[in-house]
């Protein structure tokens, strides 16, 4: 293993070893900015009027008294933004339509969520702003509200969009429901499948929505001059899509609008989409004045997307020898108020870690009175595939099948073809089933009350367009930019990959990320694809700038394109050549760059493709406290194929991140609505998310097979660690108590009353 | 009514600042003095990305308010490198990679320095247990509790 936090290569390159961040000083020491941390002289305090009821016609919205309140500066209502048309977008691995992104941000015809925005100030200060929204009238035509997605789905419920009508099924449908869409894949002949299994297990699952819960709120900072002319700062994963956005619900020309990516505090998935963005642009527009807004934590929580909760059956089946024959699965995916549930990467990954000849998987995308949902780390695909390793567990405790050797007897691996579509090119499934199976940890004794628990996890990943630059300085040291914002360290996996193409030192290459007048287009941090798809992207830059320096050394050597090669950081002479041509280092030609030809640099446009699937396999040891129900992980090791790990720690951190998140969504983490359709828990008091003291130290086994799309062999890491947990630890808490959960979260109360009725069921 | 007007020391420096009663220390910190170091997260004391020292000792800004500083001693992450040598847990933290998207880590810094200051060798444990105040959500902990450590045999070697 490379020595941690050394700035030099191991001998072969940087790419693989574990520098320290460029951006990282800044970072310990406080000087970084934020999304809260911008601000502009004469700046004004713009702040949220939000719905108190969970589903209302507004009536009527009364400003006056707020407008006339010293010191407030604008007021802007859903007057102030045009309709639009129904047009579904790729928003992440989601889809999006401006229709509803337009009455997302700002209630329309009806509130539809307790906490959705109805409108907003902007004032000289925050106090003044406070008191203004108070000042603001609105007439509520209050109306009986949804919020369980099996409730939503039945006939007679509240109907939340009287233009919605369900898309997939025949026939089309004459009234309006709360169902947007069904949607399936098949593969095989899934009837034929169950004839042949010797046992088959169905069980229904329920989890409960959880928000992304990043640590800073969401930000912006707008001003627009007299020319329209509109500048913002913003923490988001997309500053391209928040300009597009912004441009689209304003009606602005995209050249006219400038979005720096602040550094941004966690997202997600969360960060893929606007909130404030398009209010402090409109307040700003109104005020001419510079206008920023941020986030309470329980604005964060009410208004912004957690993800999906679901209900899904699960009906599998395997011959007595272990090999899974049929598989189906129904998925029932809140979207939150607007269609757009994760229900399609649900249905596309939850059998895919297997290689199955008849699959079936069927998902409805179904609106309620919560928040809109947005991506959330693999979104859709963890609870999918919870249900179906906590089957697949059942099925070798059923067979008296090591779960590690059924998982290896069934993977998935080069040449299999998913349900989904696609035939899987090189894979590490059963490689990290195989680390895992070799671990101290699987091996290890447990004690009474205490269970072990595994499962794996498979997501796609993405690729997409990118834009990257590198830019010889006068110097010699390279100014990288990128355009998708730095949200785990993908500046040093850049800085690696460029230094290592161009031959020069990681020191010598400073990377920033540039705003959106900076580079082409940038698609956002997401799908696992900034630093797959930017390091392609560095590649193709780097290949310019040696083609350039080569072409250059041609002209000054009077040599033809065969007698030069760029090697080690220098143009340098082949053969005969060699003797009245000496190699010019990339500084050498810095300093003569005015005299041949002018600067020097590279741009990467790309759209990248081959984005190589990431599978992963948790193994989970956890104690419950029989008095409490409360449930102690003990120990956990993850394995994920990487492909190729740039920046080995930051690699490990993804996988330690997202396993402890999945462990807050399978034993703590749950939205709480009341009967009336208010959330009771919109705080980290409440909203329990795990704490250090929760968790034990997660190992991490890297595991690398190759993906041969990558220059470096790199797939996507970021968002597979977050898949298996939830089963894993379900499977563990069976084993630990001979109870199968089917519930999440496995809170300390659920758990309880699951060993009570036990105990009370063997007393009869 | 009218600001009060307060004087305090913030990282070693007299300073003097207007603040409403209602201004919390966090809200000073950030729009008065434009520290900004000190994130805000949730404005309930459950975060710790606001974490500073007052008198020595750990509190969330969030939760004190402006006015009760007067004449007290403020420490904040802006003050914790000396000049330009980060602080071992500062360097520890890079070596280690202990930090994701970075904005729980000016708390984590000013938090694990308290620690180290009170307790020169703790376990895992107490590392931990100290640290259950600070949310991350992005490393799981394993690497800042590892960098702590790390920082903690920095710091007792001198």
């Amino acid at each position: 293993m490379a020595e941690n936090g050394t700035n030099g290569t191991n001998g072969q390159g940087y790419v693989g070893t574990r520098t320290i961040r460029p951006d990282g000083v800044d970072k310990v020491t406080g000087r970084a900015r934020f999304g809260a941390d911008f601000n502009l002289a004469g700046q004004l305090i713009g702040r949220v009027l939000r719905s108190p009821h969970p589903h209302a016609r507004i009536v009527k919205i009364d400003t006056s008294k707020a407008e006339a309140l010293p010191g407030v500066k604008a007021v802007i209502t859903r007057d102030d933004f045009a309709d639009q048309s129904s047009e579904f977008i790729p928003a992440g691995e989601m889809m999006m339509n401006y229709k509803d992104v337009v009455r997302n941000v700002m209630a329309r015809e009806k509130a539809l969520y307790e906490g959705h925005a109805v409108a907003a100030v902007a004032a000289t200060s925050s106090a003044i702003a406070r008191k203004a929204l108070k000042l603001i009238d609105v007439t509520y035509e209050v109306l009986p509200h949804v919020i369980d997605v099996v409730e939503a789905m039945r006939p007679g419920a509240p109907v939340l969009h009287d233009d919605l009508f369900t898309v997939g099924v025949e026939p089309k449908p004459d009234k309006p429901s709360n169902i947007a869409k069904r949607i399936e894949i098949t593969l095989g002949d899934i009837e034929a499948g169950f004839a042949k299994a010797d046992v088959i297990i169905e069980r229904e699952f329920k989890t409960a929505p959880v928000h992304q819960g990043y640590i800073e709120p969401h930000a912006a900072l707008a001003t627009v001059s007299e020319d329209g002319s509109t500048e913002l700062w913003c923490t988001t994963q997309g500053h391209y899509i928040v300009r597009a956005h912004c441009a689209r619900l304003l009606g602005l020309d995209i050249g006219k609008v400038r979005v720096t990516a602040t550094e941004i505090g966690g997202g997600f998935g969360g960060k893929t989409v606007v909130y404030l963005e398009p209010l402090a642009i409109a307040l700003s527009r109104k005020a001419k004045r510079p206008v920023k807004m941020v986030m309470s934590r329980e604005e964060v929580f009410k208004s912004s997307g957690p993800t999906s909760g679901a209900t899904v059956r699960v009906k599998m089946g395997a011959t007595k020898d272990g090999r899974f024959v049929a598989g189906f699965a129904e998925l029932k995916y809140q979207a939150g108020a607007f269609q757009g549930s994760p229900v399609q990467p649900g249905v596309m990954c939850a059998y895919a870690p297997y290689d199955m000849e008849n699959v079936h998987v069927i998902g409805y995308d179904v609106v309620s009175n919560r928040p809109k949902v947005a991506a959330y780390r693999a979104p859709g695909a963890p609870i999918s595939e919870f249900a179906v390793e906590s089957v697949v567990d059942e099925i070798a405790k059923k067979l008296g099948l090591d779960p590690i050797e059924l998982r290896l007897m069934n993977a998935a691996h080069e040449g299999t073809k998913a349900a989904y579509g696609p035939k899987f090119g090189p894979i590490g499934l059963e490689e990290t089933l195989n680390s895992i199976k070799k671990t101290e940890h699987w091996n290890t004794p447990l004690r009474k009350w205490q269970g072990r628990g595994v499962a794996s996890g498979f997501w796609f990943n993405i690729g997409g367009e990118t834009s990257a630059s590198l830019t010889v300085n006068e110097d010699g040291t390279v100014s990288l930019m990128a355009g998708t914002p730095d949200i785990g360290g993908l500046r040093a996996s850049l800085a690696m990959v460029a230094a290592d193409e161009l031959g020069i030192p990681y020191d010598k290459v400073r990377p920033i990320i540039g705003d959106t007048g900076s580079l082409g287009f940038n698609f956002l941090t997401g799908g696992s694809r900034s630093a797959f798809s930017g390091s392609m992207a560095i590649v193709e830059a780097a290949k310019q700038i040696k083609a350039e320096l080569c072409a250059r050394a041609c002209k000054l050597w009077e040599a033809k394109p065969d007698q030069v090669e760029f090697k080690d950081g220098a143009v340098r002479p082949i053969g005969s050549l060699g003797e009245k041509a000496k190699p010019m280092t990339i500084a050498d030609f810095a300093k003569v760059a005015g005299k041949t030809g002018g600067p020097i640099g590279g741009y990467g446009r790309i759209n990248a493709q081959g984005a190589g699937p990431s599978l992963g396999t948790h193994l989970v040891d956890l104690e419950v406290d029989p008095e409490t129900g409360r449930v102690t992980i003990l120990r956990y090791t993850v394995a994920q194929d990487a492909g190729k790990a740039l920046h080995p720690a930051y690699v490990e951190g993804q996988f330690q991140g997202g396993a402890v998140q999945g462990i807050g969504w399978a034993l703590n983490e749950e939205y709480v609505y009341g009967a009336d359709g208010k959330l009771q828990n919109a705080g980290f008091l409440d909203y329990r998310m795990p704490v250090a003291s929760d968790v034990p130290m997660i190992d991490a086994i890297l595991v690398e097979v190759a993906n041969p799309k990558h220059p470096y062999g790199v797939r996507g890491v970021g968002e597979t660690p977050i898949i298996p947990p939830l089963g894993a630890i379900a499977n563990a808490m069976e084993n630990a108590t001979g109870i199968r959960f089917t519930e999440l979260p496995m809170s300390p109360p659920k758990v309880l009353k699951a060993l009570r009725e036990r105990e009370a069921a063997a007393k009869v | 009514m009218a600001k009060h007007h307060i004087e305090a020391t913030v990282n070693g420096d007299a300073m003097e600042f207007l603040c409403e009663t209602e201004d919390t220390l966090l809200d000073v910190l950030r729009d008065t003095l434009q520290l900004t170091g000190s994130k805000e997260g949730c404005s309930s004391g459950d975060c710790g990305a606001c974490s500073v020292m007052l008198n020595g000792r750990l509190v969330c800004s969030c939760l004190v308010l402006g006015c009760e500083v007067a004449g007290h001693r403020v420490d904040t992450i802006e003050g914790v490198a000396k000049g330009q040598a980060l602080h071992p847990l500062q360097q520890k933290f890079l070596e280690h990679a202990a930090l994701q998207c970075g904005i729980c880590t000016p708390g984590f810094i000013v938090a694990g320095k308290a620690l180290l200051e009170k307790n020169p060798n703790p376990t895992d444990t107490e590392i931990r247990y100290w640290l259950a105040g600070n949310l991350c959500r992005c490393t799981g902990y394993d690497k800042i509790v590892t960098a702590v450590k790390d920082a903690a045999v920095a710091l007792r070697k001198g």
